[in-house]
């Protein structure tokens, strides 16, 4: 019995390798195609990779004049393991988002060597900045400067906030805190309630804001650095009753721009959602059309455009546009 | 010297309870009420008011404890059956709770992810989400039962897949739900101040009670957990009540996985849930179960849910900063542990005896 099981593991685990590698290997037909391999996350991950990948995929097409492939992994060596083979199917182009920044180094020498453009997209990698042509990603810290400084402008002559983080030690919530952390240790009016991590959570976030609603402190400021937490935290609220909102008692921030988020700031229940742009696609496009014309880019890092809205000023057309 | 007799059986009795099961789960609870007590009493306040929808509710932090802890109550409830018959743990429970609850959401939304009305009624969509998740549990139990793989392993592919399955569900899309009523199940039904999900609880754990006083189940499951071959002999089908405590364990996630989705009327699949598998086998070992299977003790598990939230909603009141966070529950857990570990157990009760009998001899002189 054991020895049947073991040989059937031993039949869908080589099955699965050869779909794998399948799926990674290019059509190889020399038709002036651009071909490129990119390496993605799992476009389950969150609204902000479906996006990112519907809108890769809306640029990178045979219409485009791209010879596209497209691999997803959420783990690292998987990833390392889809750019070898695209390295050795002879690419043009390598782009990626890496699940680790860590155990690059050897795979982007490989494609240097070979002659292969690296462009790394939303995350950036522990490699000698030598060995890739650009990286187009988020500037998070900017992120929370804009949204703090959005704050600022507001006005309050007291500013106590619940400040509820993303996972700890990931790009955005180290940027969208630290803007957050430096206006608070330089101005004796702004005073954080509570600051703890609800790791992107809605559950967890409505839990924390409830402990403080429970605990009778004042507040007037949401500081959440994703909109599922914002959600969540305005759940506690409406069970207290806590008007929330333009006019409302209680400012609310969320960050991510999904659509039923923005949705939130045109009805006026949120007041400020800041953006973490997915659609990269295009800046790339421009990028490898100058390389194609040998034109190198102007430079290395390239910040997306990435703006706060505003609910007093946000339009049907901004949720239409910019909601991911 | 008769008086001295009766108080010493009594006190041996008390000496008892240390081995009782139950104890663990009891006394973890009693420190941690007593620490609230000590420090700021108002925890146990219990606010009237009304919510923003104008209906009337209850607040404060033991109705949030008693209302976020639904979830890990019911879930403990599957756990601990899996584990007294397997002897191993189902680790896709929160993995499945998406599932679950991305299946609700499909077949209230249809095709479309923001509908204005629902396309079914919701108990059509929790009945159905209830057949696929127990189906899901008959494909862990069917591995664990009748191909003798490990609990852990078997698992383990539902756990890996899980949530890219819930998001297949939806065709990657996040269904929400603007329909009040939905809404209902995760907070408040209209004019009753008690959180739904309580409720909710209250009926599993009234199920499962009567379960396991008029069935066999019980009595079976411990038999086979204790020892599959002389469960046999006796005429039980072992892999057939693993399998069907893997059913059970998919029914209570149907149920975990409706609360979770009614809570904010959405779902978001890499995060719904996460982690809560092991916060679930967490309840079982606090209450003194053996994580090898055989007895067990379901009340044990499920006041150990509500020692787990407890502890939870305690430290999001003391602020701790959330770098900390882990580590002050790992502390927490490591002393309840140890607690619970039978030969610590022992020695206590040992001591305890010990005490009673020098206060005797001192009053007897």
């Amino acid at each position: 019995m054991k020895k049947v099981l073991l040989s059937l593991l031993v039949l869908i685990l080589s099955v699965s390798a050869v779909f794998a590698q399948g799926a990674a290997e290019a059509s190889g037909a020399d038709n002036g195609l651009i071909r490129v391999g990119i390496i993605n996350n799992d476009p389950n991950e969150s609204g902000y990779r479906t996006a990112n990948d519907a809108d890769l995929k809306r640029v990178f097409n045979e219409e485009n004049g791209y010879d596209a492939s497209f691999y997803y992994s959420l783990r690292n060596d998987e990833q390392i393991a889809a750019a070898q083979l695209f390295i050795q199917d002879g690419v043009d182009y390598l782009l990626l988002s890496a699940a680790g920044t860590a155990g690059w180094d050897s795979v982007l020498q490989d494609a240097y060597d070979a002659g292969i453009y690296v462009i790394l997209f939303d995350r950036t990698v522990d490699a000698d900045p030598s060995l890739y042509v650009a990286e187009v990603v988020s500037d998070t810290n900017l992120q929370g400067q804009t949204a703090v400084d959005w704050l600022a402008s507001q006005n309050l002559d007291e500013y106590n906030i619940i400040h509820i983080q993303g996972v700890m030690g990931s790009s955005a919530q180290i940027g969208r805190t630290t803007a957050l952390d430096e206006m608070v240790a330089n101005n004796d009016n702004w005073n954080l309630v509570t600051q703890q991590t609800a790791e992107w959570n809605a559950e967890t976030a409505q839990q924390i804001t409830q402990a403080v609603i429970d605990s009778g402190e004042p507040f007037n400021v949401i500081y959440a650095e994703n909109d599922d937490m914002a959600r969540g935290a305005v759940a506690a609220l409406d069970r207290a009753n806590i008007s929330h909102g333009v006019g409302g008692d209680v400012i609310i921030m969320g960050f991510d721009c999904n659509k039923w988020a923005l949705e939130e700031l045109l009805a006026g229940r949120w007041n400020y959602d800041g953006q973490a742009n997915p659609f990269q696609a295009d800046t790339i496009d421009g990028i490898i059309r100058n390389l194609e014309n040998s034109i190198d880019p102007e430079s290395k890092t390239i910040y997306l455009v990435e703006q706060g809205f505003d609910a007093t000023t946000i339009t049907q057309e901004d949720v239409d546009k910019y909601g991911i | 010297m008769t008086m001295a007799k009766t108080g010493e059986a009594g006190l041996v009795k008390a000496g008892g309870i240390f081995r009782r099961q139950i104890f663990i789960p009891i006394a973890a609870l009693l420190a941690l009420i007593l620490f609230n007590l000590i420090t700021d009493p108002s925890f146990f306040a219990i606010n009237y008011s009304l919510n923003s929808a104008g209906d009337p509710v209850l607040s404060g932090y033991l109705i949030t404890i008693l209302d976020n802890a639904s979830e890990l109550a019911i879930l403990a409830i599957g756990m601990t059956l899996v584990t007294a018959a397997s002897g191993g743990q189902d680790i896709s429970v929160g993995a499945a709770i998406a599932i679950s609850g991305s299946v609700v959401l499909r077949v209230l939304c249809g095709d479309n992810p923001r509908p204005d009305e629902m396309q079914a009624s919701i108990l059509t969509a929790f009945l159905i989400s209830c057949v696929v998740s127990m189906l899901f549990g008959a494909f862990n139990g069917a591995l664990v039962a009748y191909f003798n793989i490990q609990p852990m392993i078997a698992t383990l592919i539902l756990y890996t897949a899980g949530r890219s399955i819930a998001a297949w569900i939806n065709n990657n899309r996040l269904p929400i739900i603007s329909d009040p009523s939905f809404g209902y199940f995760g907070s408040f039904l209209p004019g009753i101040p008690i959180p739904t999900p309580i409720f909710i609880a209250i009926i599993c754990m009234i199920i499962i009670a009567l379960v396991l006083k008029f069935t066999t189940l019980g009595l079976y499951t411990q038999a086979v957990g204790i020892n599959p071959n002389s469960a046999k002999l006796n005429g039980i089908n072992p892999s057939f009540i693993k399998f069907i405590t893997y059913v059970i364990m998919g029914l209570c996630v149907a149920v975990a996985g409706f609360i979770k989705v009614t809570r904010f009327s959405t779902i978001n699949y890499s995060v719904v849930a996460l982690d809560i598998e092991m916060d679930a086998i967490l309840a079982v070992a606090l209450g003194g179960n053996a994580l090898s299977g055989g007895k067990f003790s379901m009340a044990s598990s499920i006041l150990g849910a509500y020692v787990i939230q407890f502890l939870t909603t305690t430290l999001f009141k003391f602020n701790v900063s959330s770098s900390a966070l882990p580590a002050y529950k790992a502390v927490v857990v490591i002393i309840l542990v140890v607690l619970s570990a039978p030969t610590v157990r022992e020695k206590l009760g040992k001591l305890w005896k010990n005490l009673q009998h020098a206060r005797l001899g001192k009053e007897a002189a």
